[in-house]
């Protein structure tokens, strides 16, 4: 099977705008995950709730909400704008937003798990010993909940790559910038001769999916985790 | 004075009250399981607040009169009852988690001299068997700079003889260092035996 230089495009498109958008989310992820675990205050169910939106809206809905609140009208979107000259509409760094957006609730999930599943009494443990609290949150809570955080961001790699009804209708379908592999399959379906694209921007899904859980749960073993990915 | 203890607390349905104060090398708390002695050590390290009261070691004010000291301020060599070693570190990274930077009144040498841990340095926690995991945790204790030592039931996951072994290695300790030790039993012939003073935890 040999890859042609628009096939090309599309996968190097589509890392990009996963790993961009899966490695800006993952300390918004990891605070919220932190927060919802263990904090207790009034809103938090609403909290909860607004980070799994995403998950259960309909993806062009969560598109649309992106549009209206980032184009260049909207009240980010204008902000963005006039601030610092950014606009994410029909570019990458829109498609990559939208990618975050979808990944958000999964990877807040897996991350939580694994912080509400680290004893406590390890970090009152640390703070005897004389740690402080923020030496007891590195040392202890952080260490122990990366089996979680690994976990997240392979679960948010693969929700990106394979985003689709947010991106189409937050920033269309533009070759060389949001493009991604499944519009790109999406765009080949349309088309009478578009058969041969289909199967191996197929197969590449198939194969990046595959590679990131697998190095995944190698990282994880690695580290002598006993929490599993797969 | 070495302890000076008067706290109450109520925890759900119980309520905790104790009071008393020690000049031994060893003193004893003594009372059944349930009777809140975990939580008296605690209130003592600073991972639980009593309702009111006061707690003082060795003449300094760790609680009450308004002060509340952290617990990383407090000094306190607290050994848990389940050890509580550190999964993710090996046991020469779990003994040095509270030496710090500067002088430790022990070197790790010295301890694992006393505690007989020389072998046991690189393995990992959920490799040791219970004696040598709470060995390492009286270890860790020691090398945190502690200016009085809690030991929470050290010997209650232990067989006779692991339990002989601890017991003397605590003997050890409170003869070469010369700390304040406060130990929370259910045993009668282990207080018997370490402690200068008891007192008795009624539920």
């Amino acid at each position: 099977m040999i890859l042609t230089p628009d096939d090309w495009e599309v996968i190097r498109l589509s890392l990009k705008v996963a790993i961009v958008g899966v490695v800006l989310t993952l300390p918004v992820a990891f605070a919220l995950a932190y927060v919802l675990a263990r904090g207790r205050f009034p809103g938090r169910i609403l909290l909860d709730a607004v980070v799994h939106l995403p998950l259960v809206l309909p993806p062009v809905v969560t598109g649309w909400i992106l549009l209206i609140l980032f184009g260049r009208a909207g009240p980010i979107g204008g902000w963005l704008d006039r601030a610092f000259g950014v606009t994410l509409m029909f570019r990458w760094t829109g498609a990559a937003l939208a990618a975050a957006v979808m990944a958000l609730p999964l990877m807040v999930r897996a991350m939580r798990l694994s912080i509400e599943a680290v004893d406590r009494r390890l970090e009152g443990a640390a703070r005897s010993l004389g740690a402080s609290p923020w030496r007891a949150f590195r040392t202890v809570t952080l260490p122990l909940s990366l089996p979680g955080v690994w976990a997240g961001l392979v679960l948010g790699f693969a929700r990106s790559l394979g985003e689709f009804g947010a991106t189409i209708s937050f920033v269309s379908n533009i070759p060389g910038q949001t493009r991604t592999l499944p519009i790109a399959i999406y765009t080949a379906l349309q088309l009478p001769d578009g058969d041969s694209t289909i199967v191996r921007l197929a197969l590449v899904s198939v194969a990046l999916s595959l590679g990131a859980l697998i190095a995944s749960e190698w990282l994880v073993r690695r580290q002598g985790g006993r929490a599993h990915v797969l | 004075m070495s302890f000076e203890v008067d706290v109450a607390k109520r925890l759900g349905e119980a309520e905790i009250a104790v009071s008393f104060a020690s000049d031994a090398g060893v003193t004893a708390l003594f009372g059944p399981s349930g009777s809140g002695k975990s939580s008296i050590l605690n209130m003592i390290a600073g991972l639980l607040t009593p309702d009111r009261g006061r707690i003082a070691v060795g003449g300094q004010t760790l609680f009450g009169e308004g002060v509340n000291l952290p617990p990383e301020a407090r000094h306190a060599g607290y050994v848990f009852q389940d050890g509580r070693l550190f999964p993710h570190l090996k046991v020469r990274a779990n003994l040095l988690y509270g030496a710090g930077q500067g002088e430790t009144a022990v070197t790790l040498k010295e301890v694992v001299d006393l505690l007989g841990l020389g072998a046991l340095l690189d393995r990992w926690p959920r490799t040791l068997s219970g004696g040598e995991a709470q060995r390492v945790a009286i270890g860790r204790a020691l090398l945190s700079n502690p200016r009085f030592l809690l030991l929470d039931e050290p010997l209650a996951s232990l067989d006779r003889a692991r339990a002989d072994e601890i017991m003397t290695m605590i003997e050890r300790v409170r003869d070469a260092l010369k700390l304040p030790i406060l130990y929370v039993s259910h045993n009668r012939a282990e207080v018997d035996r370490l402690a200068g003073q008891v007192v008795a935890i009624r539920r």
